[in-house]
C-alpha cells in the first residue's frame, strides 16, 4: 500500500531526498574560538575569523569533527579517514568572507543508513548518501527597517553538519519520520539539539514525482523547512505543484523553492538562470583532515546506547511491545527515567504508568520530564505501595495526582490522607452486606438473572469504602454473599 | 654613518651604547621625511610612533633586557595588519581600515624591539612586478641609469620596503613574496632579500593574496641582517593552519658555513634564449665565485620550469579571486551605496579595486568557474606537483641552485605597461621556487651595462634556510657590492 497523489491523468509516485542541516553542539564555532550560544545579542559571538577581517585564518575545532564522527558512527555510516575542506564561493551579506568553508568531494562520512517506523507498523531502511562539515552563515534581518537590512553574524561559523539521504522516501510521512529518527539519533548522541524552532535541525526537501515504473524526473528544491510537520506538508503541496505542471503539458523545471506555511504551497526562489556557480576549489589555508583510526575507534566505544538498540534492549529485559518501548525510547531522558524505575519491577506495568497516567499527570500541570515534580524514585515507590496491596490501583491514580500537584512522596500521602486500602474482612463484608441492603431491587434483578449487575455492586461497595477496598477481597465477598 | 650601518653592526653598537636608540631612529625617521616625498616607498609614515618605539628600547637596553632588534628601524609592507596604523594593502578599497589586532610576523618583531617607520608601498594587494598598481602612487627606484634621470621601477610587489631599505630611509623591512616579490624588488634595488619556505612564517594578519604561495620574509642590505630579520619573523603560529611547528634554527650563525663540500645546481631551463648578457655574465660569475669558495657546480635539469608562469598565473588569481571576496564595503573599508546589495557590491568593488587586481579576479573566477575548473586550475595544481618534484629530484643530488633573479635590471616608469604579461615575464625565475614552496633568496651581485644592479637567486631545500644563508654570504662577500643608489650617492 503505497502513497500516490491522484492526478486527472491518474495515480502519481513521490519521489523524496532530505539534506537536513544540523548544528553541531560544541562551545565555540568550527574554525573559530567565538562562542555558540543561541538567542545572545547581536554580533557578539563574532571573532575576526569569523567576520572575514582581513589576514584572519581558519583553524578546525577538533571537537566539531568528533561530534561529525559520532554523528556517522551513529548512522551506521563510513568514516572517511582523510577528507577535505574546500571553499563554496558566493556573495551574501551574511556571508562575510564571501565563501562558506565546506567540504563537497571529499567529506568526512559517506554512506550510511537509517531505520524509520512507519504507523502501519512497517519498518523502512533510508540510505545515508553522506555527511559533511561546513560552516553556518550568519542572519539576515530585512524587517528591522523600511530601508536597510541588518545582519547578525554570531551563527556565522557555526559547525554545520550537512546530512544528505538518498532519494530513498515516497510518502510525506516517511519524509517526517525520517526527520523524526535523525533528530532522536543526535540529541541520543549530544551532537545537535535538534531544535528545529530555534533553528539548530533544518531540512531542504527535494522533491519529485513520476508515475509507476517511471525513471526519477526532474526535482525541485524547498530550502530551510524548520518543522517536521511543514516538512510533511511541503512534500505534499510541492508534489502537487509538479503534477499540475506535468499534466497541463508543462516541464517542471528545476529551481529552488521556498515553503510558505500560511498558503501551503510553494514559491520559487531562484530559477536555474541564477543559480550560482559555486567554484569548489580546496580551501588553502587548511590542510587535509585526517583521523586516527584510534581515535575514531575510542569515539566508537563511548557511544551512548542508541534508540534502536535501547529499544531492542527494552523489549527484550522489559518484556514490552513494540510500540510501548518505541516511545520510552523517544528521547534519552525518557528512557532514562523509565528504567530507574522498572529496574527490579514489572517492565510492563512500569511502562503503561509511565506511558499513561504519569505522561497525562505531566501534561496536565505543564511539566516536561526535566523538570517533573514527581521522580523516578518517587513513582518507584508508588508502584511498589501497589505491589504490596497498600493502595489498590485506583487510589494509587489520585495519589498521583497529587504527587504531581505537590511533590510529595506517596507514602506520606497516603498516610496523611489515610488511603490505604482496606483488606479486614469484617469491613469489607459490612460494607458488602450494606450495598446490598440498600438496592434490594437491584439484588432481585440480579438473582433473577441479570448478572452484570454484579458490576455495579462492586462500584457502590467501593464508593461506600471511598475507594479504598482491596478490588480482589471484595469481589471474593461479594460474591460470597451473593451465593 | 648611522644610515650606512647594518642591523649587525647598529645592534652591537646599541648595546656597546655608542649612541642612543632614540639617534638612531630619529636619523632614519629624517630621511624618511627628506626622501619620501620624491621615492613614494611609504605609503604611511609614523615618526612619533618610531621615536616612542626607540625611547623604550632605550629604556630596555639601559636595563639589560632589550631583544635582539631592539632600537632597529624598520619599514612594514602594507600587507601586514598592524595594531592601531592605518593598513590599505596598497588599495583604495580598505579605506582607513585601521587593524584591531597585529600580524603574527609584526608583533615578533615588535616583541624582539623592533621600531616601525611607516607602512611601505606595494603593488595593489600585492599584484604586480613594478609597484606601478598602488591606489597610493608609484615607488621610484633609488637607482637610475647611468647618465639618465627617467624614474626606474623599484620592482614589486614589495618596492616600498626593496627601496626604503636600497635609500637608506630603513636598515631592513619585511616583504611578502608570492612569485616574486621580495627576490624580484630585491634584485632591482641592489640589496638582498629572503622568501622563506612555505609554512615558515606564519600567514596571520598579513592581507591574503594565494594562500598556497604568500610568504612573509625581509629585506635587508645584507644577508646576515636577513639572517637576523628572519630569525626574528619565523616560528610556529596556531593561528596559522599551513605554519610549520619547526624550531627557528639560528640563521645568522648559518651565514658563517661556507659552501666548501657543497654542491650547487645550475639549472639548465633558466638559460633563456637571448638572455641578457649582463645577466648571464654575473650568473658565470657567481657560479665561479661558489667554485672559488669550495662548492661543486652540478648541471642540472628542472624540466617542468617553463610551466612555472603559465600555472602561477592561474592557480594565484584562482585562490586571489576567493580571498578578495571579503572585500565588498560590508563590514570595513569603503562602502558605496547601492540600490540593492548586488548593487552595492559591484560599486563598491568597481571603485575600490585597481585595473590589474580586476583583472586578476577575473582571471581567477574564470578558472575556476564550472566547466573550466579541470581544464585550468585542476591541471595547473597537478603541474605544480610536478614542478616541486623536480626540486626534489633534484635536491638528491645538490644543496643549493643558483640562478639570476630576474631576466633584467630594473625598467622604467611607463615602460612594460600596456601589455599584463610581458610584466609577468619579470617572474619567471622566481615563480617555480614560489610553487614548489622552497626557500629562495636574492642577493646583490654587480651591476648591468647602464650601471643598474642585478641579483643572483640562491634556491635551497624545503626548510633547509640555513644553507640558502650560506651560499648567499659566500657570494655577498665575493662580489663585494658596494655600488650606491643615485639617491644616496
Amino acid at each position: 500500500m503505497s502513497y500516490v497523489l491522484e492526478g486527472s491523468t491518474g495515480p502519481w509516485e513521490v519521489v523524496i531526498g532530505l539534506e537536513v542541516h544540523a548544528q553541531v553542539i560544541s562551545h565555540s564555532k568550527l574554525f573559530s574560538g567565538a562562542a555558540t550560544d543561541f538567542g545572545s545579542e547581536p554580533n557578539t559571538q563574532v571573532s575576526f575569523v569569523d567576520a572575514g577581517f582581513p589576514g584572519m585564518l581558519p583553524v578546525i575545532n577538533r571537537e566539531c569533527v568528533a561530534q561529525a564522527v559520532r554523528t556517522g558512527l551513529g548512522l551506521n555510516a563510513h568514516i572517511n579517514l582523510v577528507s577535505r575542506f574546500d571553499r563554496k564561493n558566493y556573495f551574501y551579506a551574511d556571508l562575510p568572507t564571501g565563501y562558506q568553508i565546506s567540504q563537497y568531494e571529499h567529506p568526512i562520512v559517506g554512506a550510511g543508513k537509517v531505520e524509520i517506523e512507519l504507523s502501519d507498523g512497517s519498518v523502512k531502511e533510508i540510505g545515508v548518501t553522506r555527511l559533511h562539515m561546513e560552516q553556518d552563515a550568519g542572519k539576515s534581518l530585512h524587517d528591522q527597517s523600511p530601508s536597510k537590512s541588518y545582519i547578525d553574524l554570531n551563527r556565522a561559523g557555526v559547525c554545520l553538519m550537512e546530512i544528505v539521504s538518498e532519494p530513498d522516501m515516497r510518502s510525506p510521512e516517511e519524509a517526517g519520520a525520517y526527520v523524526r529518527k535523525l533528530r532522536q539519533l543526535v540529541r541520543y548522541l549530544g551532537t545537535c539539539d535538534g531544535n528545529m524552532e530555534e533553528g539548530s535541525m533544518r531540512a531542504d526537501v527535494n522533491v519529485s514525482v513520476r508515475k509507476h515504473g517511471e525513471p526519477f524526473r526532474t526535482r525541485c528544491e524547498v530550502k530551510n523547512v524548520n518543522s517536521i510537520r511543514f516538512v510533511q506538508q511541503a512534500v505534499e503541496a510541492e508534489a502537487k505543484r509538479q503534477i499540475a505542471v506535468w499534466e497541463d503539458g508543462g516541464t517542471v523545471m528545476q529551481e529552488t523553492r521556498l515553503y510558505d506555511p500560511s498558503r501551503g504551497e510553494t514559491r520559487s526562489m531562484r530559477s536555474k538562470e541564477d543559480a550560482h556557480d559555486y567554484r569548489y576549489f580546496p580551501d588553502p589555508d587548511l590542510l587535509p583532515l585526517v583521523l586516527d583510526e584510534d581515535w575514531a575507534e575510542d569515539l566508537r566505544s563511548r557511544l551512548p546506547e542508541l534508540p534502536d538498540a535501547k529499544r531492542a534492549r527494552f523489549m527484550a529485559e522489559y518484556g514490552i511491545p513494540f510500540y510501548d518501548a518505541g516511545v520510552l525510547v523517544a528521547e534519552q531522558v525518557i528512557a532514562d527515567f523509565y528504567e530507574t524505575v522498572a529496574r527490579g519491577r514489572d517492565g510492563k506495568l512500569t511502562s503503561n504508568w509511565v506511558i499513561g497516567d504519569f505522561f497525562a499527570g505531566l501534561n496536565r500541570t505543564g511539566h516536561t520530564i526535566e523538570n517533573s515534580p514527581v521522580s523516578a524514585a518517587s513513582l518507584g515507590k508508588l508502584l511498589d505501595l501497589m505491589a504490596d496491596s497498600t493502595i489498590n490501583g485506583k487510589i494509587a491514580k489520585e495519589v498521583l495526582e497529587i504527587m504531581m500537584d505537590t511533590g510529595d512522596d506517596p507514602g506520606s500521602i497516603i498516610d496523611a490522607r489515610g488511603l490505604r486500602q482496606v483488606t479486614d474482612s469484617g469491613a469489607i463484608d459490612a460494607a458488602v452486606d450494606a450495598v446490598l441492603a440498600a438496592n434490594p431491587d437491584k439484588l432481585a434483578e440480579y438473582k433473577s438473572g441479570k448478572e452484570k449487575l454484579f458490576g455495579f455492586f462492586v462500584g457502590q461497595i467501593m464508593k461506600q469504602m471511598a475507594g479504598k477496598g482491596n478490588p480482589a477481597l471484595v469481589n471474593e465477598a461479594l460474591k460470597k454473599k451473593l451465593g | 654613518m648611522l644610515l650606512d650601518l647594518t642591523i649587525v653592526e647598529a645592534a652591537a653598537a646599541l648595546r656597546r651604547r655608542e649612541f642612543s636608540a632614540r639617534e638612531l631612529v630619529g636619523a632614519h625617521v629624517d630621511a624618511v621625511a627628506a626622501l619620501n616625498p620624491r621615492l613614494n616607498a611609504f605609503i604611511t609614515v609614523t615618526p612619533e610612533l618610531a621615536l616612542a618605539q626607540a625611547d623604550a628600547a632605550d629604556k630596555a637596553l639601559a636595563a639589560g633586557d632589550a631583544g635582539p632588534l631592539a632600537g632597529i628601524p624598520l619599514a612594514i609592507k602594507d600587507l601586514f595588519c598592524t595594531e592601531g596604523v592605518r593598513t590599505t594593502a596598497g588599495s583604495r578599497i580598505l579605506g582607513n581600515f585601521v587593524p584591531p589586532y597585529e600580524s603574527f610576523v609584526s608583533a615578533q618583531l615588535l616583541r624582539d624591539g623592533a621600531v616601525f617607520l611607516g607602512k611601505a608601498n606595494l603593488d595593489e594587494f600585492a599584484m604586480g612586478s613594478s609597484n606601478m598598481t598602488s591606489a597610493y602612487g608609484p615607488v621610484e627606484n633609488p637607482w637610475k641609469r647611468e647618465g639618465s634621470n627617467a624614474v626606474m621601477v623599484p620592482g614589486g610587489s614589495s618596492g616600498g620596503s626593496a627601496a626604503a631599505v636600497a635609500a637608506r630611509m630603513a636598515m631592513g623591512s619585511t616583504g611578502t613574496d608570492t612569485g616574486g616579490s621580495i627576490r624580484q624588488p630585491a634584485a632591482f634595488c641592489g640589496i638582498a632579500g629572503i622568501k622563506p619556505t612555505y609554512g615558515r612564517c606564519s600567514r596571520w594578519g598579513i592581507v591574503a593574496f594565494a594562500s598556497s604561495l604568500d610568504q612573509a620574509g625581509a629585506f635587508a642590505r645584507t644577508v646576515g641582517d636577513c639572517a637576523v630579520l628572519l630569525g626574528s619573523m619565523a616560528g610556529f603560529d596556531p593561528k596559522d593552519s599551513t605554519c610549520s611547528e619547526r624550531p627557528v634554527p639560528d640563521y645568522l650563525a648559518a651565514t658563517k658555513r661556507g659552501v666548501r663540500g657543497l654542491r650547487v645546481g645550475v639549472p639548465a631551463e633558466y638559460r633563456m634564449d637571448g638572455m641578457n648578457p649582463d645577466v648571464e655574465r654575473l650568473w658565470q660569475q657567481g657560479l665561479a665565485w661558489l667554485r672559488d669558495a669550495g662548492a661543486e657546480i652540478v648541471d642540472v635539469s628542472l624540466p617542468h620550469t617553463k610551466y612555472g608562469l603559465p600555472t602561477y598565473y592561474i592557480v594565484a588569481p584562482a585562490e586571489a579571486s576567493s580571498n578578495l571576496a571579503r572585500y565588498d564595503g560590508v563590514r570595513f573599508g569603503v562602502r558605496q551605496d547601492g540600490v540593492d546589495l548586488i548593487d552595492l557590491y559591484e560599486r563598491t568593488r568597481a571603485a575600490g579595486f585597481g585595473d590589474e587586481v580586476k583583472r586578476r579576479i577575473m582571471i581567477g573566477t574564470y578558472v575556476l568557474s564550472a566547466g573550466y575548473y579541470d581544464a585550468y586550475y585542476l591541471r595547473a595544481q597537478k603541474v605544480r606537483a610536478l614542478i616541486l618534484k623536480d626540486f626534489t629530484d633534484v635536491f638528491a643530488h645538490v644543496d643549493a641552485l643558483l640562478t639570476p633573479t630576474a631576466p633584467t635590471g630594473a625598467f622604467g616608469q611607463g615602460e612594460k605597461m600596456d601589455d599584463p604579461v610581458a610584466m609577468y615575464l619579470n617572474d619567471v625565475f622566481t615563480v617555480p621556487a614560489s610553487m614548489a614552496g622552497v626557500p629562495g633568496m636574492s642577493v646583490p651581485a654587480g651591476l648591468d651595462g647602464q650601471g643598474l644592479p642585478l641579483g643572483l637567486q640562491v634556491i635551497g631545500r624545503p626548510f633547509d634556510e640555513e644553507t640558502v644563508f650560506a651560499v648567499s654570504q659566500v657570494l655577498e662577500d665575493a662580489a663585494a657590492f658596494s655600488a650606491m643608489p643615485a639617491v644616496r650617492a
